[in-house]
C-alpha cells in the first residue's frame, strides 16, 4: 500500500480572464479543503468519511457551483444534485432536483446507507431529506448575487445561440456572434459559472472512494439531470480508483467517463495516470471536461483538455499542488 | 454481418410453475413485437427508429411494467422512466419520473433529438412533454388492478420485514394473482443492429413495485441499464441498484473495447462475474450482427432475431 491520497476540484473550465483575485480565493478554498481532508486522513477517517467531509465544505463555500452558489435554472431557482461512491462494495447513493437540502452530498449518503435505493430525485429525495433529519434551507439560502447576474448573461447569450442546441452541432454557425471563442456548455465562458466540485480519497487501507456535487448549469431547464449524479459518468469508484469527473455533463455522459478510467486499468492493465490520458484522449467526443482520480497504490492524478481546471492534491509522502491552469 | 434484433420484457424469479394463462399472453406479446422490430429492419428503418417503436409497443402492453402496466411506487402512483442511445454517435436521451406520458421512450428521443441535455426528469421532463406536444393521459391510464394488489402484497411483506428490504415471495402465496413474477422485476427493451453495423439500445420501465417517490433505477442511467456505441447495443434489466454499481450495459461494451472480447464472451463475463447471482439478465447485439441473451435470474422474458433466420422466444435457460 503506498498511503493515503486525496484531491478535490472545482470545476473544469475557467475564463482565462478570471480577474487575479478570484483566482487567489479559489487557490486559497482548494487549499483549505485539501488541508481538512489531511488531518481527517491523519487522524484514521475512513476515505468515504473524508470525501463527504470535503465536498460538505466545498457546498457550504459560495464560491463554487455546488450548494451555497449553485448555479440557477431557467427560472432562476436552483437544483442540486450529487452523488457518492465507495470504491470497497462499490456502494453509491445519487441525489437530483434538490431546492432545500443544505448538503446534497450528505443526502447522497445517507441515500446509499439508509434506504434500499441507490437514487432519488426531486420530492422523494427531499422528502427522505427530511425524515433523516438534514438540515433544510429556504432555496434563496443557496442563490448568489453572482449567480443572478450570471443567469442574466447567459440568458442573453441564450436568445443568441443557446436555445434547443443540439449537442453535436450549431457551435460553428452561431460563433460569429459571440464574443468569446472559448465555450463550455454552449455558453461563452466568460458568463460560465464556476463548475461542480469533487473529491476522491484513498486511505491509508487503500480502500478509494469518490464524490461529487453541482448546482449544474446555469440557464439549465428545470429538472435537467447531468452527468454529477450518474455513477459511471460524474462519480465512480472500485477498488482500484476513485474517480470524480466535472465539465460538460452531456459529453461526460456519453463516454461514461469516470467507469472508463477504471474499467482500462482493470479490462486494459494501464495505470492510473496513463487511464486518466487515455480517457481524456480518447473517450471525450467534442466535450470538454477534466476529472481527478486517485489508485489504491496511493497515486493521485488528474486530466483535462479544457482551459483550466481548479484542483488541488496532496499525497501521504508530503506532495501538495493546488492549480488553476496547466 | 446482417440485421439482428433482442428485445426483452424483464429478468427475475419467474416461478417455473407460471400458468400457462399468464405465461403465454406475454409470449404472445414477446413475439408480435419481435414481428415489429423484424419488418422495420427489413424495411430498411434505422436501428434508431427500431428500437424505439419496439419498445412503445412493450410500453403499450399491460403484460410488462413500463408505460400501461407499470408498478407502483409506496403512495401508489406511477413513475416512468426510459432512456435510448444511438450508437454511431453515442448520442442520448433519458427521462424519469414520468406521471402522464404515453410513451416514455419517445420522450428520451426527443431529450435527445431537441435539447441541449441528455436527461430531464419529474415537473420539467413532463413540461417537456407538453412543449412537444406528446401524448398525454390521466396517471390512472397506467395503473392496472394486478398492479394494486402487487403494491398491496409488498406493502404487507414490508410490514412483517420492518425496514425497506426486497419482499421475499413464499411460494405459499401461489393462489395470489402475482405469484407469478418477482414483483421487483420487470423492464422492457431493445436493441438492434441493421445490416451496415449501425447499432441502438433503448429500455423504459415503471421501476420497482413499492420504490420510494421519486427512486431512479438504472434503467435511465447510460451505462447501466442502457448503453450503445460502435461495437455493440445492450440494455439490461433486474435489480437496478446491483446494475448501476456494476456498470453492467456499459461494461459489455467495455470489455469487447479494451479487452478483445466477443459480444457472447463479454455479456457472459459481465452476468456471471460482475453482477450477484439473481439480480441482472441483458439483451445485446454487436455491430457484426451477433446477438446474446444472457442472464442469472431464474428467467428472462427475452426474444431475438437475425437475418440468417435464427430466432428465439424463452423465458427460463435453454435446456
Amino acid at each position: 500500500m503506498g498511503g493515503w491520497a486525496i484531491a478535490v476540484h472545482g470545476g473544469a473550465g475557467v475564463d482565462p480572464n478570471l480577474p487575479h483575485e478570484r483566482q487567489e480565493e479559489a487557490k486559497q478554498l482548494l487549499t483549505r479543503c485539501l488541508n481538512l481532508g489531511i488531518s481527517a486522513l491523519r487522524s484514521s477517517l475512513s476515505a468515504i468519511d473524508v470525501v463527504e467531509l470535503v465536498v460538505r465544505e466545498l457546498e457550504s463555500d459560495p464560491l463554487f457551483n455546488s450548494g451555497r452558489g449553485s448555479a440557477l435554472t431557467g427560472k432562476g431557482t436552483v437544483e442540486m444534485e450529487a452523488s457518492i461512491m465507495d470504491g470497497s462494495g462499490r456502494r453509491c447513493g445519487a441525489v437530483s432536483g434538490l431546492t432545500m437540502v443544505k448538503n446534497p452530498v450528505s443526502l447522497a449518503r445517507l441515500v446509499m446507507d439508509k434506504s434500499p435505493h441507490s437514487y432519488l430525485a426531486f420530492s422523494g429525495a427531499e422528502e427522505f431529506g427530511r425524515q433523516q433529519g438534514l438540515e433544510m434551507v429556504d432555496n434563496s439560502y443557496f442563490i448568489t448575487e453572482d449567480n443572478v447576474e450570471m443567469l442574466k448573461l447567459a440568458k442573453e447569450a441564450n436568445t443568441i445561440m443557446y436555445d434547443y442546441r443540439i449537442p453535436t452541432v450549431g457551435l460553428d454557425t452561431c460563433s460569429a456572434v459571440v464574443e468569446s471563442p472559448l465555450q463550455m456548455n454552449g455558453l461563452p465562458i466568460s458568463v460560465y459559472a464556476p463548475e461542480t466540485v469533487g473529491c476522491v480519497v484513498v486511505d491509508s487501507e487503500g480502500r478509494c472512494a469518490a464524490a461529487t456535487s453541482t448546482g449544474g448549469l446555469m440557464n439549465k431547464m428545470t429538472g435537467r439531470i447531468g452527468d454529477s449524479p450518474l455513477i459511471g459518468a460524474g462519480t465512480y469508484a472500485c477498488d482500484l480508483c476513485g474517480v470524480s469527473c466535472t465539465g460538460e455533463g452531456e459529453a461526460i455522459i456519453r463516454g461514461t467517463l469516470s467507469r472508463d478510467v477504471a474499467a482500462v486499468m482493470e479490462y486494459k492493465g494501464l495505470g492510473l495516470q496513463e487511464a486518466v490520458d487515455y480517457v481524456i484522449q480518447e473517450r471525450l467526443d467534442e466535450g470538454k471536461a477534466g476529472l481527478i482520480a486517485v489508485s489504491r497504490n496511493g497515486e493521485v492524478a488528474y486530466g483535462f483538455n479544457c482551459v483550466g481546471m481548479f484542483r488541488g492534491c496532496a499525497t501521504e509522502n508530503g506532495f501538495m499542488e493546488v492549480g488553476i491552469w496547466e | 454481418m446482417g440485421w439482428a434484433i433482442a428485445l426483452h420484457g424483464g429478468a427475475g424469479d419467474i416461478s417455473r410453475g407460471l400458468p400457462s394463462e399468464r405465461r403465454e399472453p406475454r409470449e404472445a406479446a414477446l413475439r408480435h413485437c419481435l414481428q415489429i422490430g423484424v419488418a422495420a429492419l427489413k424495411a430498411k428503418r434505422s436501428p434508431l427508429d427500431v428500437v424505439e417503436l419496439v419498445v412503445r409497443e412493450l410500453e403499450n402492453e399491460p403484460n410488462f411494467n413500463a408505460g400501461r402496466g407499470s408498478v407502483l411506487t409506496s403512495k401508489g402512483t406511477v413513475e416512468m422512466e426510459a432512456c435510448i442511445m444511438d450508437g454511431n454517435t453515442k448520442r442520448c436521451g433519458a427521462v424519469s419520473g414520468l406521471t402522464t406520458v404515453v410513451n416514455a421512450i419517445s420522450l428520451a428521443r426527443l431529450v435527445m433529438e431537441k435539447t441541449p441535455h441528455i436527461y430531464l426528469a419529474f415537473d420539467g421532463a413532463e413540461a417537456f412533454a407538453r412543449e412537444q406536444g406528446v401524448e398525454t393521459v390521466d396517471p390512472g391510464h397506467f395503473i392496472t388492478p394486478e398492479n394494486i394488489e402487487r403494491l398491496k402484497q409488498a406493502i404487507e411483506a414490508n410490514r412483517v420485514q420492518i425496514d425497506y428490504t426486497p419482499p421475499i415471495q413464499k411460494d405459499d402465496k401461489k393462489e395470489t394473482p402475482i405469484a407469478d413474477v418477482d414483483s421487483q422485476i420487470g423492464t422492457v427493451g431493445c436493441v438492434a443492429v441493421d445490416s451496415h453495423g449501425n447499432l441502438a439500445a433503448a429500455t423504459s420501465t415503471g421501476g420497482l413495485v413499492n420504490k420510494m417517490v421519486g427512486r431512479i433505477g438504472d434503467t435511465p442511467i447510460v451505462g447501466a441499464g442502457t448503453y450503445a456505441n460502435s461495437f455493440c447495443a445492450v440494455s439490461a434489466t433486474g435489480k437496478g441498484e446491483a446494475i448501476i454499481r456494476a456498470t453492467i450495459a456499459r461494461d459489455v461494451a467495455a470489455l469487447m473495447e479494451y479487452k478483445g472480447l466477443s459480444l457472447k464472451d463479454a455479456a457472459a463475463y459481465v452476468i456471471q462475474e460482475c453482477a450477484p447471482k439473481g439480480t441482472a439478465g441483458l439483451v445485446a447485439v454487436s455491430a457484426t450482427g451477433e446477438v446474446t441473451m444472457p442472464f442469472n435470474t431464474t428467467g428472462m422474458f427475452r426474444a431475438c432475431a437475425a437475418e440468417d433466420g435464427y430466432s428465439e422466444i424463452a423465458i427460463w435457460p435453454s435446456v
